[in-house]
């Protein structure tokens, strides 16, 4: 049935796919396409981690080569850090900086033939729900319980399930965004791909760099950015 | 009641279409947005990096609803939720 709805156009193809089942406590599991990619990925950046850590070893003091990539990545990361949760930065600039890389390697992924893993909402969401859990830790380390709860009842105590409706949208809409942004990016070079298979030499080069880098890289930013408008939200001024 | 398969997938295609209109918004949005940080360069231009990045903060926040739409036309013509 679906061979035949989808007519001419079997070419087309942006869908995780199984590539084979295992069978975890009686139910069959699938490694999936987004699984090898997200491996592809995490070895990329360990080896990046440990040729930086080779290198930050015999660091000189006058930076050459790929000493200086490091330190600018970390200066970099550091930076936007700063510039946003500014005394609780210091607590931060760890997470936010792996989380950072992290998504942007997996966005960029798309160049290099990956489907990339942030196109799956397991990937998403989890980051999203590590945001919420960062928030609502930090709002009670840092507001206690009674500082929470004044925060839940805001304008009146009736307020609460509005309020509640409010917390969880924001690690839903948080990886939502990261998904979509990236899906439509996918689903456009598939049909770029798929439809004009004859004639995609070359050109669709500048689709990539619109979709895999670009916005790739502005989503990583929007995701860091809003995590720490929402932790020193939560943290409040000291 | 007893719709066919054909039947309820052309009308979860209609729904894609409609559901993708969604994209007004956003386009609407941003267009605002860039329009503004352009008169506020015009008036600072030494602010020029800053507001970019102001710029495409609020735009890629404002884009969401816009794929919220497109999330649903992808999920009515792939996943096919309506279908029996």
């Amino acid at each position: 049935m679906t061979q035949e709805m989808s007519g001419g156009a079997t070419e087309i193809d942006f869908m995780i796919h199984g590539v084979f089942p295992y069978r975890f406590f009686g139910h069959t599991v699938w490694i999936t396409t987004t699984h090898i990619c997200l491996l592809i990925v995490l070895l990329v950046i360990l080896g990046f981690a440990f040729a930086a850590n080779r290198a930050m070893k015999r660091a000189s003091e006058v930076p050459g080569g790929f000493q200086n990539l490091v330190e600018t990545v970390v200066e970099k990361l550091d930076g936007m850090v700063h510039a946003v949760m500014g005394k609780s930065a210091a607590k931060f600039a760890n997470y936010i900086g792996t989380v950072f890389i992290f998504i942007l390697i997996c966005n960029f992924s798309g160049l290099f033939g990956l489907r990339p893993p942030t196109a799956d909402y397991g990937v998403t969401l989890p980051l999203g729900l590590a945001t919420f859990t960062l928030i609502h830790f930090n709002k009670l380390k840092h507001k206690k319980l009674k500082g929470a709860l004044q925060e839940l009842c805001d304008p009146w105590p009736i307020w609460a399930p509005i309020n509640i409706i409010g917390y969880v949208a924001v690690p839903v809409s948080l990886s939502l965004r990261l998904f979509a942004n990236v899906l439509s990016g996918v689903v456009m070079m598939a049909l770029v791909y798929g439809l004009l298979r004859v004639i995609a030499i070359g050109w669709p080069a500048v689709l990539h760099v619109y979709f895999d880098l670009f916005s790739g890289a502005i989503q990583t930013y929007v995701f860091c950015m809003l995590t720490m408008t929402y932790l020193s939200d939560a943290i409040g001024e000291e | 009641m007893d719709f066919n398969e054909n039947f309820i997938l052309g009308c979860s295609a209609i729904g894609a279409g409609l559901a993708v209109i969604a994209g007004i918004g956003p386009g609407v949005g941003q267009g605002i947005a860039a329009g503004h940080a352009a008169a506020a360069v015009g008036r600072n231009p030494g602010a020029k990096s800053d507001i970019t990045s102001t710029m495409l903060l609020g735009q890629a926040v404002a884009e969401t609803t816009g794929l919220y739409g497109l999330l649903i036309a992808m999920l009515l013509l792939f996943v096919k939720p309506l279908l029996p």
